[in-house]
């Protein structure tokens, strides 16, 4: 059985800080799909669209049929171990850190033989497991087969924590805790072990219902931090910026703002905290955060982004708050190309409207901040790299992908 | 329809490229000093050659044409052979057609690449999309863990323990004791092979070649050229190869020579028993009970009880891998491909640089190559015999 996580002491700040290594980054583009489906929390493999032929590795033609109409799609990870090993040896520094490790032969039920790591408990073969595909430290998919059923401490294998960003014993930012959204993210991570959580808190005048009684947790630090001022945020990055090891940027500027509206203020204001907010903070905890990412048993990780699924196509209600995000969004992919040479997993945050007051008019579903807060947690430590959050996110998403042009005809009237 | 026969083509002039564990030369300089051996061994010009046959994996961004240019040559039969283990066996069989439809009179057959010190890293990283894909990522530098895991499955499905794939290796070193080319100069004893550091379980140090920089080459041409250059030779009495057998196997417990072994040996007109000794294919000692198997010498998942009762060395029950084999001599990349090959033309010319075997008439030599992904797909054998 895993052995539970435990707790990891303080670094000696007189031994070597061990910096980030990534295991082998290079795939071909038709492999690449398998990252795609991965960063979502899927297993993909191509399918024969002719002949219904299961095939993996990614070719370009169907190995039955030679049909070229391959289709990825979502397949059952049900199969059977056949032979296993242990690599004692590697020739790529990122594995010489991890060997012993645990490679096997799993056949699927739907069909292929696949090359995977073994999560700890898997029985010798032969046995059945669950082959899942997951990003790896360098941000593309791997395999890694599972026990048939849950173990007690599964999370906690070794190859398994470098696929995810579980918040146990994890010390997080939030970036701002004071509305709803940033109360309910900071609790989760209470609740899922984090060993400190610090809060940011812009307007501390401010009187906001259910603060208080945050505050008053013993893994809750508050500090304070306004992302539209530079001196604030590197302030704070000088106090705390080498310690975080999850990063959530919840701070959020909000009002329904059309294009045609007179003036620039309301646009400017949102651009301050939800773009600009973004690119301070990157340039202040990014590199800390970076060369802090191998260090002992639970290393800095992850840095999450709560967007909007309006970063994909825009709602022309909230039009200028759709621009910010589309803008947050597109600096995100460059802070995640950026963040890969860590392995600090960057997560994309994509709700639809969420239940607070500056969706007032919108009908529902609205997302929950608890929901939403949930998802979050489930996406670190599933190892999920773009996460859609609740119903709207859902059909919006999917609407996106059948057609981005039917999609932004359809949201004029909403 | 019955294949056409080999008659009237042999090898001849077999020549090494001392190897070196690394080295700060390129695979063209290898390649160069091989092909200058096989001139000065068969003593003719370069000017003579009317083919030629490359095979290496370090010679990137260059291919056979490019080494045309590279040594002055002016082909008019030109081929390029990526297939690592088999390439010797597919260079002979392609090489003694061209001779036999009259397209070259004399093909130089050469293989061999380098080793720097982090070349191995990176011909792995980028060896095939599927390795690249679907292997490399996954921390297997290299065969190591495809061949582990199918080392598992066939111990598992067949009984063969560790100690079984130690006598071949065993014998192996002892034959490399006495041949001057082999990287590996002390004896192995059992105890050293089971006591030897774990590479991937259930594999260790001595189940794995060790990577190096040399080359291999050989001549075809007719027989009555090389009793022309007065050049001592071997017939080529059968010949097969197979590309990806059995691909629906979920994992390697067979090569392609099950297909074609029938073949093999009635080209050949004898049978696995008549064979004074057999040149294997060795990355890992499982493949070569492999190989015993799929050619004949016992049945299927008995290569257990094949190894118990017989002896490998030069003066064994079969004398196997003579000149020690790459697990003793080193593997030279494409090179090994044809060490099995070259050694056993010297077996039947009489020419050893090692051990004899006394009065080999025949012998069969097996290629076995390119782990694309999570199993070796090219398979070849040829039976040569002394003239």
């Amino acid at each position: 059985m895993t052995p539970a996580l435990i707790k990891p002491k303080p670094r000696n700040p007189v031994s070597a800080l061990r910096l980030p290594t990534l295991p082998p980054p290079a795939r071909s583009r038709s492999a690449l799909r398998l990252t795609a489906a991965a960063a979502e929390g899927r297993l993909e493999l191509q399918h024969c669209a002719d002949c219904g032929t299961v095939q993996y590795p990614s070719r370009s033609a169907c190995v039955t049929c030679l049909s070229h109409r391959l289709e990825w799609r979502e397949t059952n990870g049900a199969g059977e171990l056949i032979s296993g090993t242990v690599l004692h040896h590697s020739n790529e520094l990122y594995y010489r850190e991890r060997v012993p490790l645990r490679l096997g032969t799993v056949r699927l039920d739907a069909g292929p033989a696949l090359l995977v790591h073994l999560q700890g408990d898997c029985a010798a073969a032969p046995s059945r497991v669950r082959v899942s595909a997951h990003l790896d430290k360098s941000g593309q998919a791997v395999l890694i087969a599972l026990p048939a059923e849950d173990t007690a401490n599964m999370a906690d294998d070794p190859m398994l924590r470098e696929m995810t960003s579980d918040p146990k014993f994890r010390k997080v930012l939030v970036t701002d805790g004071k509305p709803a959204v940033g109360q309910a993210v900071a609790m989760a991570m209470v609740e899922a072990g984090a060993d400190i959580v610090w809060v940011g808190v812009a307007e501390p005048w401010k009187q906001a219902p259910g603060f208080d009684a945050l505050t008053k947790l013993k893994q809750i630090e508050i500090v304070p931090l306004d992302v539209t001022d530079e001196k604030s945020v590197e302030e704070l990055a000088g106090v705390i910026g080498g310690k975080v090891d999850i990063l959530i940027n919840t701070a959020e500027f909000h009002r329904t703002h059309t294009v045609v509206d007179r003036g620039t203020e309301t646009a400017r204001a949102e651009m301050e905290v939800n773009y600009l907010g973004l690119l301070r903070l990157a340039q202040a905890f990014g590199p800390a955060m970076r060369v802090r990412a191998a260090e002992g048993s639970a290393p800095a990780t992850a840095w999450v982004n709560l967007l909007s699924i309006h970063a994909l196509s825009a709602l022309p209600s909230h039009g200028t708050f759709s621009a910010t995000k589309a803008a947050a969004f597109a600096l995100s992919q460059n802070l995640r190309a950026e963040m890969r040479h860590a392995g600090i997993r960057v997560v994309n945050v994509f709700p639809g409207p969420i239940d607070d007051e500056w969706n007032q008019l919108v009908p529902p579903p609205k997302l929950a901040p608890v929901a939403l807060a949930e998802a979050i947690v489930a996406a670190l430590r599933d190892g999920i790299e773009d996460v859609y959050p609740g119903d709207v996110a859902q059909d919006i998403v999917t609407r996106f992908r059948e057609s981005a042009k039917v999609l932004e005809r359809e949201l004029w009237d909403q | 329809m019955s294949r056409a026969s080999y008659e009237g083509v042999v090898i001849a002039a077999p020549v090494t490229i001392p190897y070196v564990r690394y080295s700060t030369k390129d695979a063209h300089w290898f390649l160069g000093r091989v092909l200058a051996a096989l001139m000065k061994s068969a003593g003719i010009k370069k000017s003579r050659l009317d083919g030629l046959c490359v095979s290496s994996f370090t010679l990137f961004p260059d291919t056979a044409v490019g080494l045309t240019q590279h040594f002055g040559l002016s082909p008019r039969w030109l081929d390029h052979i990526p297939m690592g283990g088999a390439c010797g066996v597919v260079a002979l069989r392609r090489a003694a057609r061209a001779v036999q439809a009259g397209d070259a009179e004399i093909v130089a057959c050469i293989a061999g690449d380098t080793n720097h010190v982090d070349s191995f890293r990176q011909n792995l990283a980028n060896f095939s999309r599927f390795a690249r894909d679907a292997v490399y990522p996954f921390g297997a530098g290299g065969p190591n863990a495809s061949f582990a895991l199918l080392t598992s499955y066939y111990m598992n499905q067949c009984g063969i323990e560790a100690a079984d794939f130690g006598k071949l290796c065993v014998a192996q070193r002892d034959n490399a004791l006495m041949f001057p080319h082999a990287l590996f100069k002390k004896p192995l004893t059992l105890d050293d092979y089971l006591n030897a550091r774990p590479i991937a379980d259930p594999l260790k140090l001595f189940d794995c070649v060790m990577p190096c920089a040399g080359a291999e080459g050989f001549l075809v041409m007719t027989e009555a050229e090389a009793r022309r250059l007065d050049l001592s030779f071997a017939r080529i009495l059968g010949a097969i190869e197979r590309h990806n057998a059995f691909p629906d196997d979920p994992i390697q417990l067979r090569g392609g020579w099950t297909l074609d072994c029938d073949d093999l040996y009635a080209q050949a007109g004898v049978g696995a028993a008549d064979m004074d000794f057999v040149q294997v294919y060795d990355d890992y000692p499982v493949i070569e009970v492999m190989q015993l198997e799929d050619l004949g010498f016992c049945p299927k998942s008995e290569g257990v009880d094949f190894v118990r009762r017989n002896t490998f060395t030069v003066g064994g029950t079969l004398p196997l891998n003579t000149s020690g084999g790459q697990l003793s001599v080193g593997q030279a990349g494409a090179a090994g491909g044809y060490l099995g090959l070259t050694e056993a033309v010297r077996q039947l010319t009489g020419h050893t640089l090692g051990a004899k075997v006394e009065k080999a008439r025949r012998g069969l030599v097996s290629g076995f190559g390119m782990v694309n992904y999570d199993r070796g797909l090219c398979s070849g054998a040829a039976i040569l015999g002394a003239p």
